[in-house]
């Protein structure tokens, strides 16, 4: 029978915390970029430029179909090399995650755009609004409602993400577990600790999305 | 600068075509001011596409477009010479066969909603306005409602009065009454004919044949994508001149 020891690991728990808002300040960074090459990538696919959507979706592709961690390590160990210069680890992690986060959120973004009649823009445009006025004004507001629960899926498995961090020294809650097992030799009260910040922070998220799909289903 | 005589609306040589389908073959049509048109024809042959050219929904293959006397380009602002089509489509309401209302926003927002973004208008002038415009279309107690508690005619109703809060020069009434179930058609056909009553200019394309003589100044024919015959609804809808459209109309006297 294992005998837990929470004492000793507890001394550290000012490192989890610490490891905790590093978490939470990627997570909400890589987010908000995301957010922006997600909006750039879906706006670019449903260009009428044959260019734009073919660039954007090379960007969507590559970084949908390479694994994150391959990803961390290649902007942080070997793009210095292609460059010439030093990059940072925080510059390297904060990219590559929001650039992969970015990819998924185009595809969410462009499939809830997709998703609303093409009566819509006519209607909008057949008062005279241009083709932004009527996707800001009648378009957006009916597709966020249609994308919301696939985004909430994609930035909770997001929060995960960051853990990958770890393997280039950003001193994440992972990375911080890491060490705590290191000094105290802990290892099943450390990860088990860890395991259980990343539960409570999660699990609120999937229920908000649980309910927002719900009451959505209901309103149809 | 226009004046009585200028037509609202003049095409000449309007040909549309999606790839090697040539849907219009050359439409020359003038719409005077005050003039209801109907717009009849058998399904595909192109009297749809012609009205949806009207306010450039479509863009034109081939011809030219001028809207009180002033050309169209197909630029979406305005140049020193002509209007672009964001001005023509401030100036022609245009109502849909599948009413195409906002789901996410109240029937009052439907309204106010092109007056408020396209024109700035104040928002208490615009909400007086729809708030009479929807008192019109005999919805005044729906303003709060949204469109999935509207029965299709009253869906209907709201677009149009979202269609005349632009205050628009010209209306164009797309098969309004075919996504109508029989016993709503009646409202809408009375909201559309209390408008030509008060000289609004319209087109409409429509089945109601009993309506399109009823209100029409003037009822083209379209086939093949050509105005195959037109007149006054008199003429052409009981004496028509060739065999297509007698055979046409026959079909509706059931």
């Amino acid at each position: 029978m294992y005998h837990w020891d929470f004492y000793t690991v507890a001394q550290s728990f000012d490192l989890f915390l610490m490891g905790l808002g590093t978490t939470f300040l990627y997570t909400v960074g890589s987010i908000s970029i995301g957010i922006v090459f997600g909006l750039l990538a879906a706006f670019a696919r449903l260009s009428r430029f044959r260019s734009l959507r073919l660039l954007a979706r090379s960007y969507q592709e590559i970084f949908r179909c390479t694994p994150l961690l391959v990803q961390i390590m290649w902007a942080y160990y070997a793009l210095p090399l292609l460059l010439g210069i030093t990059i940072p680890n925080y510059i390297a992690g904060l990219m590559m995650l929001s650039l992969y986060v970015g990819s998924f959120y185009g595809e969410i973004f462009r499939g809830g755009i997709n998703a609303i009649d093409k009566g819509q823009t006519e209607a909008a445009l057949a008062t005279g609004m241009s083709g932004a006025q009527a996707m800001y004004h009648i378009v957006m507001p009916q597709a966020i409602k249609k994308m919301l629960p696939a985004f909430i899926n994609q930035s909770v498995i997001q929060v995960k993400n960051t853990s990958l961090l770890y393997a280039i020294s950003i001193a994440e809650l992972t990375y911080m577990t890491y060490v705590v097992n290191g000094e105290t030799y802990r290892p099943m009260e450390a990860y088990t600790i860890a395991a259980v910040m990343y539960f409570a922070i999660l699990f609120p998220l999937t229920q908000f999305a649980d309910y927002f799909e719900r009451r959505m289903a209901r309103s149809d | 600068m226009t004046d009585a005589q200028t037509p609202v609306i003049s095409v000449r040589g309007l040909t549309k075509s999606y790839g090697s389908l040539d849907v219009l073959k050359g439409i020359d049509l003038d719409l005077p001011t005050g003039e209801v048109l109907a717009i009849i024809g058998p399904s595909g042959s192109g009297k749809s596409t012609l009205i949806r050219c009207l306010n450039m929904m479509e863009t034109l293959t081939d011809g030219t477009f001028e809207f009180q006397g002033k050309s169209v380009s197909k630029s979406f602002k305005d140049s020193g010479s002509s209007y672009g089509v964001g001005t023509l489509r401030r100036r022609v309401g245009m109502v849909f066969q599948h009413f195409n209302l906002y789901p996410h926003l109240t029937v009052l927002q439907n309204v106010t909603k092109g007056p408020l973004v396209v024109q700035k208008r104040k928002p208490d002038e615009v909400k007086a306005d729809a708030t009479r415009l929807l008192g019109l279309v005999g919805l005044a107690d729906k303003c709060d409602a949204f469109p999935s508690h509207l029965s299709g005619g009253q869906k209907q109703r709201v677009a149009i009065a979202r269609a005349l809060a632009m205050k628009p020069d010209v209306m164009l009434f797309d098969e309004v009454t075919s996504a109508l179930d029989p016993e709503l058609v009646g409202e809408v056909l009375q909201v559309v004919k209390n408008l030509a009553l008060d000289g609004m200019t319209m087109v409409l394309v429509t089945h109601e044949m009993a309506f399109a003589a009823e209100v029409a100044d003037r009822v083209i024919f379209i086939d093949g994508g050509l105005i195959a015959e037109e007149g006054p609804p008199a003429k052409v809808m009981t004496n028509p001149d060739s065999d297509r459209l007698k055979s046409f109309l026959s079909r509706f006297n059931a």
